[in-house]
């Protein structure tokens, strides 16, 4: 949590329709998304959003649809004008920069993947993956070598001379990746990036990103609807709601201590044995337990313990990050994280 | 008297219509009316005629005549002809070089150069020698006919308007594709023009122009045929998948780039479309263009109606069809091609 903050989003207002600034006083004063849509026409996109989204991090976005996530992330490259509010990349107001700004800001700060891949189709795979440098005025024979690094690099040595149709969804979505990479930008939009990818698929392009973010760092903006997506990838989750984010934090953190039933809702049919790590339940404390079974790290799953404990529920496990415990973690204690938590106001799910 | 009288009366308008009754040449109803010398007999209200200009000016000589509207706008043009002229035929003048320049090398080229040449394009642009051999064929029987001249004739029509239908049309139809207000006044003009009759297209044309010139005819096909490729051309870019063009905007691309890296290749398949039935139209409109001195088969149809020589006209009817089916199918061809290569 030491890094330095690349976007922040303050106080990020989005509304939709013909005269959006008589709306933004209404939704100031306390109107709702559907009184607003009833009484005056207007559709409220984004309501009071406030991110911080820090340097080599995974920040992912995660809400249903209509939820506004989209247009949340079209905001930190002007896709979409904000009704009010400010985006700040490295300290600057992007709504402050000119057409020229703004295009050097696309161009070689943010780079983006989308869910429908939108790649050209009359390009060959080579001219896709370099098209951020064919945009900045390189020929193909100069970016040539770049791009067949990056597609080699997402897996596609041999496909260059392909046309994007050749592909599958997966190699395209590849393709996607590899274009974005190879604009070298430090920050990475990905809008549903793997959405319209089949389950298996899905999973390896998880892992491939996770392995590029090890190697690579870059500040990746993720937009998802998939809850076990977002618990996979995220550093810091936002969960939006028709337009508001309902919490924020860390997954682990967000997972053990929902504020909001509409969370509580959300997770509760995940696998919580595989998302929940160790860190988050055990007891912090450097004194060694009475009858140590074994040593784990923070970073296990609960699923990896419970495998390993065999599903005897009387052992206790000295925790250790990097030698050094750091807790202890009671078969029990796990047990009953294992179980979905109600949200902190009480019990209305029942409202849902 | 007549039927709308006491319009007049009650409106006491009476002593401007009589203004108007000098010394006109008395209508042919009148004088019947006075030489069958029943004047007053009750007019039933079966035969009440509609208030229209020429009733009521049976009613009030001062009011004008429908003639005199048509006279009145033959009049206007014929007045601002002249200034029209001045402006509009040093304009029009390379379109006349370029036609009889075209013509001129077209038909003073022997046809062992012209007819490779032809086939060499079609080749070159549908790359299938099922449709060469086919266009040879039909070359060679029109030229065994002794209808090649006018085949040829034809054809440089139909090539210099349609180019110049492309060169004019792609630019329009983009700024079309551009502006929402450039398409709202654009489309009435475009629905105006493909909705008049071809031979209304001829009547201000001979007016401003000399019948001897070539430029008249070729006018007159550019305005008929140039419609598909402007439709088709704003069509295809607005029809351009919108991801694309967000991530286009997203990879900071300038708008120029958008367009010729983006926009225009993705909706070449639909502009080609555009092209092929502008093509089309130039051969349909050629044909009536023979009516304004236009050389080609177009006249020899003309001959076979006017001289009723049955065998002339059907014959060149049958060439143009040829050319149409040559035209149709080499750009069909060139258009799958364009197709094939850019499937999403």
């Amino acid at each position: 949590m030491d890094r330095d903050i690349k976007i922040s989003i303050r106080n990020l207002y989005k509304i939709f329709g013909p005269i959006p600034d008589v709306a933004l006083a209404y939704v100031r004063r306390g109107m709702g998304k559907a009184e607003l849509l009833e009484k005056h026409n207007h559709v409220l996109g984004l309501q009071d959003i406030n991110v911080d989204m820090r340097e080599g991090e995974i920040t992912v976005i995660m809400g249903l649809s209509g939820s506004g996530k989209s247009t949340l992330i079209r905001h930190l490259n002007r896709l979409i004008e904000p009704t009010a509010g400010e985006i700040e990349v490295d300290g600057k107001n992007v709504l402050n920069f000119d057409e020229d700004g703004l295009r050097k800001l696309r161009r070689e700060q943010m780079s983006m993947v989308f869910q429908k891949f939108a790649l050209l189709p009359h390009k060959t795979v080579l001219e896709n993956a370099g098209m951020a440098l064919l945009v900045r005025g390189h020929t193909v024979r100069d970016f040539e070598d770049e791009a067949k690094k990056w597609l080699a690099r997402v897996g596609l040595e041999g496909n260059e001379n392909q046309y994007p149709h050749q592909l599958s969804g997966g190699m395209q979505q590849r393709v996607g990746i590899a274009r974005a990479l190879a604009s070298n930008s430090p920050v990475m939009l990905m809008d549903e990036a793997f959405s319209a990818l089949d389950p298996l698929i899905r999973s390896d392009m998880q892992d491939l990103l996770l392995e590029l973010q090890e190697e690579l760092k870059k500040t990746v903006v993720f937009i998802t609807h998939d809850l076990d997506e977002a618990l996979k990838l995220a550093d810091h989750l936002v969960i939006l709601k028709d337009g508001h984010i309902v919490q924020q934090g860390e997954p682990q953190e967000i997972l053990m201590h929902p504020n909001d039933p509409y969370i509580t809702d959300f997770i509760s049919d995940i696998n919580r044995a595989r998302v929940l790590r160790v860190r988050s339940v055990m007891a912090k404390t450097t004194e060694p337990p009475a009858d140590c079974a074994g040593d784990i790290s923070d970073r296990d799953n609960l699923e990896s313990v419970i495998a390993r404990s065999e599903g005897d529920t009387d052992l206790v496990y000295r925790v250790v990050k990097k030698g050094n415990q750091v807790g202890i973690l009671e078969m029990k204690e796990l047990v009953k994280a294992l179980v979905p938590v109600d949200a902190s106001e009480g019990d209305n799910r029942s409202r849902y | 008297m007549a039927t709308y009288d006491f319009v007049f009366s009650s409106l006491g308008l009476e002593d401007w219509c009589s203004d108007g009754q000098s010394d006109a040449p008395m209508s042919m109803a009148a004088l019947l009316q006075k030489t069958k010398g029943t004047d007053a007999e009750a007019e039933s209200l079966w035969d009440l005629p509609f208030p229209s200009m020429d009733a009521l000016n049976e009613s009030c000589a001062a009011f004008p005549k429908s003639r005199e509207l048509t006279k009145g706008l033959e009049e206007g043009f014929l007045s601002i002809k002249d200034s029209l002229s001045v402006v509009l035929d040093p304009l029009t003048q390379p379109l006349s070089w370029f036609l009889d320049g075209t013509l001129y090398g077209m038909l003073n080229t022997p046809w062992w150069i012209v007819i490779p040449a032809l086939l060499a394009v079609v080749f070159v642009v549908t790359k299938s020698w099922k449709l060469v051999g086919f266009v040879a064929g039909s070359l060679v029987l029109l030229a065994f006919i002794d209808y090649y001249q006018y085949a040829m004739e034809t054809l440089s029509i139909i090539f210099v308007c349609a180019f110049l239908c492309v060169l004019l049309g792609v630019p329009i139809g983009i700024a079309m594709s551009r502006s929402d207000m450039m398409q709202r006044l654009t489309i009435p003009v475009l629905d105006m023009l493909q909705t008049l009759p071809p031979f209304v297209y001829l009547i201000p044309l001979i007016f401003l122009f000399s019948v001897t010139e070539s430029k008249l005819y070729g006018i007159a096909i550019i305005l008929y045929a140039i419609v598909p490729v402007i439709r088709l051309t704003n069509l295809g870019i607005r029809l351009v998948d919108k991801d694309v063009i967000e991530a286009a905007d997203a990879f900071g691309m300038t708008s120029q780039q958008k367009l010729f890296k983006v926009q225009i290749p993705l909706a070449l398949p639909n502009i080609m479309a555009g092209v092929n039935q502008t093509i089309m139209m130039s051969l349909a409109m050629v044909v009536i263009a023979s009516l304004v001195s236009a050389p080609g088969l177009g006249v020899l149809v003309l001959q076979g109606i006017r001289n009723l020589e049955l065998g002339v006209g059907l014959v060149a009817g049958l060439g143009i069809v040829i050319l149409a089916v040559i035209l149709d199918r080499v750009t069909k061809a060139s258009l799958a091609r364009i197709n094939a290569s850019q499937k999403q």
